[in-house]
C-alpha cells in the first residue's frame, strides 16, 4: 500500500494549556517576523524596535489613552459581531452599521444640542442602536426568508452606507468648501463624552465592559444564547428541537447590528465628535477577524483588541520615527493575523508522520 | 453627442480595472474558495509595478518602453499571485477560514501598497512625488491612426492595450471553464470537491492553481488602475480598496461567468459615472447617485436567490474548507 508521509487528523480533545501555548508561539513568531521585516525597513535592531512601540504605544498617558480608545472600539464592534458569527451568519457589514450609527449620533448633535446633555445621551443612544439595527435587519430578512447570501449583502450595504456618509457629509459641512463636518459643538461641548478620572474615553471603557460582561452571560447562560449555538450547528437540528430559525435569526442579527450602530456612537460622541468616510476606518473588518479568533469568548476579543491597538500605535510611532507613514501598522497586523490564523490548524488538527499501522 | 463619448470612455476605463479583479475572483470563486481578499491583491498588483519600474526608471538614463510593460506587468503578477498562495496556503492546507484570510489578505495588501506607495520616494532616496512617466505612457499607448478617427475611433480605439487584453483574459476564462476538460474538473471541485476526488481530481492542486492564477489576473485591475487611470502615480486615498469591492459584487452580477463580466464591469462603470454628466445635480446627491452600482448588485443578488435556476447560484461549495477524511 502506497501511504503519505504525513497525515492529517482531526484533534477533538486539546487540553486548554496546549491550546494557549499554540497561540502563544503563533503571536511571538509573529512578532519575530514583524520585527525583523521593521528592521529590515527601518534599519532599527529588533529591540530598539519594541521598546519604541511600547513607548509609542504606553508611553505618556495620552497615549495609553489613545490606545485604550482603539482596542475600545475593536472590542465594541468584535462584541456585537460575535453573536452573529457564532449563529454562522457572516455579518461583514459592520463597516455600514458603525457608519449609520454614526451618522445618526452626529446628527442628533447638531439638531438637537439643545436639549441638554443627558436627553441627548439617551436619543444618541438609542437611535445609533436603532440605525445599526435596521441596517443590519435587511440583509438578515432576505437570509431567513429566502436565504440570499449575507456576506455579499452585507459588503454592499457598507458601501450603501458610506455614500450616504458622504451625502450628510456634504450636507453638514463645515466650514463650507473644506469636504468634512469639522468638529461638532466645539464650544458648548454638547454630546461630547464628559472626561471622568482624566480623560472622555472613560464612559466608553465602562460602556465597552458593561456590553462584554452581557454578551458573555447572553450566549453562555440564556436560552437565547443556546438556540443562537444550536441554528450555528445545524440549521436542521434546530428546527427539529422546535427552534424558529428565521425568528432567531432575525432577532440575532438585529442585536448585532445595534451594538455596531452604538460602535458608531461611541467614535463620534466618545472620540473624533465629527463624521466622515472613515469614522470606521476598516476597524469593522479587522473585528471580524477579532471576533472569530478570540471564538467569540467577550475575555479573548478584548484581549486581542489590546494586541492589534498595541501594534496600531506602535507601529505609528515607528513609522513617523522614520517619516514613513502609518500604513506600517497594516502590515504588521496582517502578519500576526496570518500567523494566528494559521495556527488554528495546529489546535483542530494533529500531523501523524508515518504509515497507519505503526502509530497508536 | 461628446459628452456620451466622453462617459463611455469613462466607462470602459472604470470598468476594465474591475473586469480584470473580477475575472480573478471568477477563477478563485469557480474552485470553490471565496477570496474576499481581492482588494489587497489589486493593491499588492499596482504597487508592484509601481515600485518595480519606479527603481527601472530611476537607474537608467533611457528607459526602454517594452522593458517597463514587461516590468511592471510581471513583477504585479508575481506578487498578486504570492498573495493568493497565502491565501491559499491558510484556506487549502491549513484549513482556516475563508472569509477570515481573505480579509486579512486586504488589510495586509493595503498595508504594504499604501506604506511603500507613501514612502517610496524616502526610501529610495529620492524627494520628488513618485511617478513613472516613460512607463505610464508606454500603458496609455493607443493604436495610432484609428484612436482618434471619428465617432467609432474615440468608441472603441482609444484605450490603452490593456482595456484589450481585459477583454481577452475574460473570454480566455470563459472558454478555459466551460469549454475544455480542465475547466470541468476545476468546476466540479468548486461544486463538489468530494465527487471530484473520487474521480480522481487532485483537488487541492487544482485549487492552488485557481487562486493563485486568479489573484495574479485580479492583480492586473491594480496595474491598469495605478499606470493608466490615474497615470503612473500614487494616492493613499483609498480607492483601489472601493474598486476591489466592486469587483467582488461584480462577480455575484455577472453570476460567476466571466462572459458576463464584461459587459457587466462597462455597466458599472456607466453607474458610477451617470452622476457627472447629469444635469442640475449638487454635490450631495451625486453622492446617492454612486451608489447605484452596489445597490444594482444588492438587487441583483436578490433576485437570483429567488429564482431557483441552477445556473444562477453560487458553487456549491463556495467558502468551505474541504477535508478528505470528513465526510
Amino acid at each position: 500500500m502506497n501511504e503519505p508521509l504525513l497525515r492529517i487528523v482531526k484533534n477533538e480533545a486539546m487540553s486548554f494549556k496546549k491550546k494557549v501555548l499554540i497561540r502563544a508561539v503563533a503571536v511571538i513568531l509573529a512578532l519575530l517576523v514583524c520585527g525583523i521585516v521593521i528592521t529590515l525597513i527601518t534599519g532599527y535592531n529588533p529591540v530598539t524596535v519594541y521598546v519604541t512601540m511600547t513607548q509609542g504605544a504606553f508611553g505618556t498617558k495620552t497615549r495609553a489613552w489613545s490606545t485604550v480608545k482603539e482596542m475600545l472600539m475593536l472590542s465594541c464592534i468584535a462584541i456585537g459581531l460575535a453573536p452573529a458569527f457564532k449563529m454562522k451568519f457572516w455579518n461583514i457589514g459592520a463597516e455600514g452599521q458603525i457608519l449609520v450609527g454614526g451618522i445618526v449620533s452626529a446628527g442628533c448633535m447638531i439638531y438637537l444640542a439643545k436639549i441638554g446633555n443627558a436627553g441627548l445621551f439617551i436619543l444618541m443612544f438609542l437611535l445609533s442602536a436603532l440605525a445599526g439595527a435596521v441596517w443590519a435587519f435587511l440583509p438578515a430578512l432576505f437570509k431567513a426568508k429566502f436565504n440570499t447570501n449575507e456576506t455579499l449583502f452585507t459588503l454592499m450595504m457598507n458601501y450603501v452606507a458610506i455614500q450616504l456618509t458622504s451625502y450628510f457629509v456634504a450636507k453638514w459641512e463645515n466650514p463650507i468648501g473644506s469636504n468634512t463636518v469639522g468638529v461638532i459643538n466645539q464650544s458648548g461641548h454638547e454630546g461630547w463624552f464628559p472626561k471622568i478620572c482624566g480623560s472622555q474615553y472613560f464612559i466608553s471603557l465602562i460602556m465597552v465592559l458593561v456590553l462584554a460582561v452581557f454578551m458573555h452571560i447572553y450566549l453562555k447562560y440564556t436560552k437565547h444564547g443556546y438556540e443562537i449555538a444550536v441554528v450555528g450547528e445545524s440549521e436542521n437540528t434546530a428546527r427539529y428541537a422546535g427552534i424558529s430559525v428565521t425568528k432567531v435569526v432575525i432577532r440575532t442579527v438585529l442585536l448585532s447590528g445595534a451594538i455596531c450602530g452604538m460602535a458608531g456612537f461611541m467614535a463620534v460622541a466618545g472620540a473624533s465628535h465629527t463624521i466622515s468616510t472613515s469614522t470606521a476606518g476598516g476597524r469593522g473588518f479587522t473585528a471580524i477577524i477579532v471576533a472569530w479568533l478570540a471564538k467569540f469568548d467577550s475575555a479573548t476579543m478584548i484581549l486581542i483588541s489590546l494586541l492589534l491597538a498595541f501594534l496600531e500605535s506602535g507601529s505609528s510611532e515607528i513609522a513617523s520615527k522614520c517619516h514613513l507613514n502609518d500604513f506600517a501598522s497594516k502590515i504588521v497586523i496582517g502578519i500576526i493575523l496570518f500567523f494566528i490564523l494559521g495556527s488554528e490548524f495546529f489546535i483542530n488538527y494533529k500531523l501523524i508522520v508515518g504509515k497507519k499501522g505503526e502509530k497508536k | 453627442m461628446n459628452s456620451f463619448i466622453t462617459l463611455f470612455q469613462a466607462a470602459i476605463a472604470f470598468g476594465t480595472v474591475i473586469l480584470f479583479g473580477c475575472v480573478g475572483e471568477i477563477l478563485t470563486e469557480r474552485a470553490g474558495n471565496l477570496n474576499l481578499g481581492v482588494p489587497g491583491i489589486m493593491y499588492l498588483g499596482g504597487i508592484a509595478s509601481l515600485a518595480s519600474v519606479f527603481i527601472y526608471e530611476g537607474s537608467t538614463d533611457s528607459p526602454s518602453k517594452i522593458l517597463c510593460v514587461i516590468i511592471a506587468m510581471v513583477s504585479a503578477f508575481i506578487a498578486s499571485a504570492l498573495g493568493g498562495l497565502i491565501y491559499a496556503f491558510l484556506t487549502i492546507s491549513l484549513k482556516a477560514n475563508q472569509n477570515v484570510c481573505g480579509l486579512t489578505l486586504t488589510i495586509f495588501g493595503g498595508g504594504v501598497a499604501n506604506f511603500f506607495g507613501g514612502s517610496l520616494n524616502t526610501l529610495a532616496g529620492r524627494f520628488e512625488a513618485v511617478s513613472v512617466p516613460v512607463t505610464s505612457a508606454a500603458f496609455r499607448t493607443n493604436i495610432p491612426g484609428i484612436s482618434n478617427a471619428g465617432t467609432i475611433g474615440k468608441l472603441f480605439f482609444s484605450y490603452g492595450f490593456m482595456v484589450y487584453l481585459a477583454i481577452a483574459i475574460a473570454i480566455i476564462v470563459h472558454i478555459f471553464l466551460h469549454h475544455t476538460r480542465r475547466g470541468l474538473n476545476l468546476r466540479t471541485v468548486g461544486e463538489s470537491p468530494q465527487t471530484a476526488d473520487a474521480a480522481g481530481i487532485n483537488v487541492d492542486r487544482n485549487k492552488y492553481l485557481a487562486i493563485c492564477i486568479g489573484a495574479g489576473i485580479s492583480g492586473f485591475g491594480g496595474v491598469y488602475y495605478v499606470m493608466d487611470y490615474i497615470k503612473g502615480t500614487w494616492a493613499n486615498d483609498g480607492s483601489i480598496e472601493k474598486l476591489g469591492w466592486l469587483a467582488v459584487a461584480l462577480v455575484i452580477f455577472t453570476t460567476w461567468k466571466s462572459s458576463h463580466a464584461v459587459w457587466g464591469s462597462y455597466l458599472f462603470g456607466l453607474l458610477y459615472w451617470m452622476y457627472y454628466y447629469i444635469p442640475g445635480l449638487t454635490r450631495r446627491s451625486q453622492e446617492l447617485f454612486k451608489m447605484l452600482p452596489y445597490v444594482v448588485t444588492l438587487l441583483v443578488l436578490i433576485v437570483n436567490s429567488l429564482r431557483s435556476g441552477k445556473d444562477k447560484q453560487p458553487p456549491k461549495s463556495l467558502g468551505l474548507a474541504y477535508f478528505r477524511e470528513e465526510r
